[in-house]
């Protein structure tokens, strides 16, 4: 299901909002119930003037095939309801701090009129901007903004370039990499000895960044690719009365004559024949990457950590459950409600500062702080690998240890990092 | 590496409980198993099990009332708190607690109670008397730890996602004042003389000691454990000598109980418990000090004179709470 998917394959889908060309909604999610205390100072700071933040949430709209299974289909609200339950959350905090954030939505746009908006938008004094966006989309809004007091903050897009050679200076990442989910999978993998591997990919340009990023995982973590398959998807109608029948017969008969393997891995992030694999491979194997056992920022079932409270938090506004976009959405609101407490400020240079410095932390139910990396702007954070219905684990898994941090095991490190624009401060 | 530590911790315990102290006083402990839904009594003199209580549902912070003939029970999948009889350990009562209360303190006079409403954001003020809602106090995000000034005219709320400790003014049920802590505060502690009060920031690592008075932070304790990894030092539980003189801070993952010195704010001690400890109780004469440990389903019993953990008990599965009663 997409709530375990890398968050790049959760696109905007032209159907749902076709109709809607902006939907730009302010929304000043002032929590439902009496501030008592809003005009109590903080101590320690003067009776502080009232501030605003507003932040832009921006989705691209992209045009990709509906997903296979009808449980996968994106929520109309994906990511906006993650907003919303960080402003909320930002807000309640804020109440004791003068302090009131705004969300301000655009949605449903392709790349060229969503970069006028969000720019229009930055006119306008909002200076914080989610994006939900193809990788090429954030390279265009970064450069054209990067003069402005705007820090961007990457919720949709898990792709290596952005955190590599394509990096800069004025954006953050909130979702994880391909590598960090690579990475987290092959942990266990390897945890659990499931050491050799058969890789299967799609042909989609991401798909093969996936790929990429698990070929790069089975070497940093010594595990071994025994075979690569491309599956040729010939593309139809996803839904038709029947279909199983040929399938059942179709993937055994793909999955055969493959050398002696633990675990079949596949790289299908749009969903489009992965989730076909389990229970029908020629061999009895599990399934793992996209599909199966899969690799996340955010699980709906997740309660460890005091997520509970916070998964019902989300339930009760949305009336669904949370899904890994929704999850970096809320990271990044929260990261700069966090950082907006700390300076004890609504000005944007303070918060974009205060999310660079080395002071920033974040709690976020995964058990430990989360901070962004000084080499490329990425969230550090533990990644969670879930069947679609419980976590089974979550990495970095024990004995693979780091000299600073062990969430640096994930992804590119400091010393191989290829970031330049994060060189020097 | 925790493995290594998880086992050590039962080496260690296991050969320290031959030397386990002499005939004390017996007093009973109360410990709240949250995966079990039952809670285990624990004789202090013979430092085992005498019994296991079938309680409500994912039962986490436990107490006593004034007297200590009733036992109340944070039986937070119910969403309500459950009163059991000491003596006959029989069910009284529910009292109205609001949704999902975790952790709650009883005013010094033994009525009302103020029970921690995490999924509500509310801190809620009942009558344990009259089984009614008195006030329903609005605090920051996730309310968990509270804490009373012994004179119990302030009340300190911390809220896991605001970052704060709230303080509330008990006669208008009005905050005061907030003060910023670290990430995810855990437990707020006052120090017997009211002067401070003490609160463990668990994913900040950090434990905050406020003037109650000025509402400034008087000092930030940090831990340092070789071989421990920052990230997993998590201080959850906090727990105060009588004569004042020492704190207990118990750091979750790391294994560990910090013994604290609050004159000078610096760590004395650290004590190998076991997995993931999180809340602490004393025995009423502060000879022992019972931990749960949540991840090795048992308790750690510290002798507080010599420092050391003498004994460790099994228990049920995810102790989460403990208190220890007169008798």
């Amino acid at each position: 299901m997409p709530a375990v998917l890398p968050s790049g394959a959760s696109a905007v889908r032209n159907r749902s909002l076709a109709a809607s060309a902006i939907v730009a909604c302010l929304l000043l999610a002032a929590p439902a119930m009496p501030a008592p205390a809003a005009s109590q100072p903080l101590s320690n700071a003067p009776a502080a003037a009232h501030q605003r933040v507003t932040i832009v949430l921006a989705r691209e709209r992209r045009d990709l095939p509906p997903p296979l299974s009808l449980l996968d289909m994106p929520a109309a609200n994906d990511a906006v309801a993650g907003a919303e339950l960080a402003i909320n959350d930002n807000n309640t905090t804020g109440r004791f701090l003068a302090q009131e954030f705004a969300l301000a939505v655009v949605e449903g746009l392709p790349a060229d009129a969503l970069i006028a908006e969000v720019e229009a938008r930055v006119r306008q004094g909002a200076a914080f901007v989610v994006l939900d966006v193809a990788p090429s989309t954030v390279l265009a809004l970064a450069d054209r903004l990067k003069d402005a007091p705007v820090m961007l903050l990457n919720a949709g897009s898990a792709d290596d370039g952005l955190r590599g050679e394509g990096c800069r200076r004025n954006v953050l990442h909130t979702a994880p990499s391909r590598s960090m989910l690579a990475d987290a999978l092959a942990q266990y993998l390897v945890w659990k000895r499931w050491r050799r591997w058969f890789l299967v990919l799609g042909t989609d340009d991401a798909d093969q960044a996936f790929a990429a990023a698990l070929r790069r995982a089975a070497k940093r973590f010594g595990a071994k690719i025994v075979q690569e398959r491309a599956f040729n998807l010939d593309p139809g109608n996803r839904r038709s009365d029947g279909g199983h029948e040929q399938i059942q017969a179709q993937m055994p008969a793909f999955s055969q004559n493959v050398p002696d393997y633990d675990v079949l891995l596949v790289a299908d992030e749009s969903g489009q024949f992965g989730d076909y694999l389990p229970y029908r491979t020629w061999d009895a194997r599990p399934v793992a990457g996209t599909q199966g056992l899969v690799a996340t920022s955010w699980h709906p079932a997740l309660e460890q950590w005091g997520a509970s409270q916070f998964q019902n938090r989300f339930v009760r506004l949305a009336n669904r459950p949370m899904r890994a976009l929704d999850y970096n959405v809320w990271v990044a609101i929260r990261s700069i409600g966090e950082a907006a407490a700390r300076t004890r400020s609504a000005r944007a240079n303070d918060i974009i500062a205060y999310l660079r410095s080395q002071e920033f932390e974040l709690a976020a139910f995964k058990g430990r702080k989360l901070s962004y990396r000084s080499w490329n702007g990425q969230l550090r954070q533990p990644i969670l690998l879930g069947t679609p219905k419980l976590t089974v684990t979550v990495s970095p898994q024990p004995g693979f240890l780091h000299q600073t941090s062990e969430l640096d095991t994930l992804g590119s490190d400091k010393p191989e990092s290829v970031c330049k624009a994060y060189a020097s401060p | 590496m925790l493995r290594a530590n998880g086992a050590t911790s039962l080496a260690l315990t296991l050969a320290l409980a031959v030397t386990a102290p002499e005939a004390l006083n017996a007093y009973t402990v109360y410990v709240t198993n949250e995966k079990d839904n039952t809670v285990s009594i624990i004789d202090s003199g013979k430092l085992e099990v005498i019994k296991t209580l079938k309680v409500g549902q994912r039962p986490r912070g436990v107490m006593l009332s004034k007297d200590e003939k009733w036992l109340l029970i944070c039986t937070s999948d119910d969403n309500s708190v459950q009163v059991w009889d000491t003596e006959k350990l029989e069910f009284v009562k529910t009292l109205p607690s609001g949704p999902d209360p975790e952790l709650f303190v009883l005013h010094p006079t033994g009525n009302p109670l103020y029970v921690a409403n995490e999924d509500d954001n509310l801190v809620t003020v009942v009558d344990i008397a009259n089984n009614n809602v008195v006030a329903e106090i609005p605090v920051g995000v996730e309310p968990e730890g509270l804490g009373i000034s012994p004179d119990g005219n302030l009340l300190v709320a911390t809220s896991e996602t605001t970052n704060m400790a709230h303080f509330i003014d008990t006669a208008s049920h009005t905050i005061v004042d907030n003060v910023l802590v670290d990430s995810r505060p855990r437990v707020a502690e006052f120090t017997p003389d009211g002067t401070q009060v003490w609160v463990s920031a668990e994913i900040g690592g950090k434990v905050s000691v406020i003037d109650p008075k000025s509402r400034k932070i008087l000092a930030k304790i940090g831990f340092e454990i070789p071989g421990i990894n920052a990230d997993a030092i998590q201080p959850v539980g906090v727990r105060i000598s009588r004569n004042g003189k020492l704190a207990f801070i118990a750091l979750g993952p790391a294994n560990r109980v910090a013994v604290v010195d609050t004159a000078t704010f610096k760590v004395e001690k650290y004590l190998l418990v076991g997995q993931r400890v999180w809340q602490l109780a004393f025995t009423p004469d502060d000879k022992l000090l019972f931990t749960t440990n949540g991840a090795s389903n048992d308790v750690s019993v510290i002798d507080v004179e010599k420092l050391r953990v003498v004994r460790s008990i099994k228990v049920g599965r995810y102790p989460w709470g403990v208190v220890v009663a007169r008798h």
